[in-house]
């Protein structure tokens, strides 16, 4: 099962077994600019994406 | 990835600082540095009475916790702006920022533009005619206003604002790519109180937007996440991007960019030329060139040392 990235209303998907960080390079999205949950607990970028995560992004940036 | 601390899971990684705490201990950690952040900065003291401007964003929210944590006298301002965009933006943030307030026990007034002035900031933004079709420059210029004024009518020593570093470095980077020299000279994390003008901190103004959030997830503070709908491809985010690109290219280049302007500001040399007129040099005793001390310059120093080492 691949796991699924989820930034505001984009998803993306990406295979198990992959660090946060290269599934995030994977999806071109600058990791400085989100904050990643697994099921509300804030992951840090060598974590190992299991079959089946859906992990949710939270951008970090604000501003006007 | 295991906390420096205590080698426990770490919650957030700090490339910058080649530091990973733990939930516990980066909860600690920031309400230490900010206390630190004040103290250097000559912000306030621990009997001044501080106004927060609050949003309802994660910034404000988590500046307000952390004032109070610290055992500061820190009281809430929210502003009503009249932004709706489809998704009720006013109404939600001054709802979360109430919440807080109220969970919490703390002291919040709040100020409606339009209640006070007859028009929201869309509308007076239309009718002014500012800011080339986009409400941000009214907006704050009326959030600045409103805020100064509340200060001072109300008897408060200092307004501190959740400005962060990404903010900073944003701003700082939009006035250094325009050369705005009276910007550039106004901007750090203290503004003086001057006749009429309350005492502004940012006592957030070190902490990565990244650190920020975290700090906002790991405490439970439930804040504004949907953006402002007229903050949709602004400068400042444009700015705030591609800073984000470097900083991934080079962990603390966001920080080295803030921290070593302000000491060029503090030192006094920012926009002040350096021997411009080319006065104090001198000529390199060996091939007459000019060079800024006495005796060699760098380029017969440098071909002694060959010889000398290859002797």
């Amino acid at each position: 099962m691949p796991v699924k990235l989820v930034l505001r209303n984009k998803e993306f998907e990406v295979k198990s077994g992959m660090a946060l960080l290269d599934a995030l390079k994977k999806c071109n999205i600058i990791p400085e600019s989100v904050i990643a949950t697994r099921d509300g607990e804030i992951l840090t970028e060598d974590e190992i994406l299991r079959d089946g995560d859906v992990i949710k992004l939270i951008a970090v940036i604000s501003g006007g | 990835m295991k906390c420096k601390k205590c080698g426990e899971k770490a919650l957030l990684n700090m490339r910058h600082h080649n530091m990973a705490l733990c939930k516990e201990h980066f909860i600690e950690w920031v309400p230490e540095q900010t206390a630190r952040f004040i103290k250097k900065y000559w912000m306030f003291g621990p009997d001044e009475k501080v106004l927060v401007a609050v949003s309802g964003g994660k910034d404000s929210l988590s500046l307000w916790d952390i004032l109070v944590r610290l055992g500061y006298q820190a009281d809430g301002l929210y502003l009503g702006l009249g932004i709706d965009g489809g998704i009720n933006y006013s109404h939600e943030s001054q709802r979360l920022t109430e919440k807080f307030a109220q969970e919490r026990n703390l002291r919040l007034h709040v100020v409606d533009i339009e209640k006070e002035y007859g028009y929201s900031i869309p509308v007076l933004a239309e009718i002014s005619h500012r800011g080339h079709g986009r409400p941000c420059a009214v907006c704050g210029l009326a959030k600045r206003h409103e805020m100064n004024r509340i200060a001072r009518d109300l008897g408060y020593d200092v307004l501190a604002t959740g400005h962060n570093l990404d903010d900073e470095a944003a701003v700082l980077f939009g006035n250094t790519l325009q050369w705005y020299p009276e910007y550039l000279l106004r901007q750090g994390p203290v503004l003086d109180a001057a006749d009429g003008l309350a005492r502004k901190v940012k006592p957030l103004c070190r902490f990565y937007e990244r650190e920020m959030t975290a700090y906002a997830l790991a405490r439970g503070i439930e804040y504004i996440y949907e953006e402002c709908p007229f903050a949709e491809g602004s400068q400042q985010i444009f700015y705030k991007e591609s800073l984000n690109q470097l900083e991934n290219a080079r962990p603390g280049t966001k920080l080295t960019f803030y921290l070593k302007f302000l000491e060029a500001k503090r030192s006094g040399e920012l926009f002040v030329a350096k021997d411009a007129d080319r006065k104090g040099l001198h000529a390199c005793t060996q091939c007459g060139q000019a060079t800024s001390a006495p005796g060699l310059c760098s380029f017969c120093r440098m071909l002694e040392k060959v010889k000398l080492d290859s002797q």
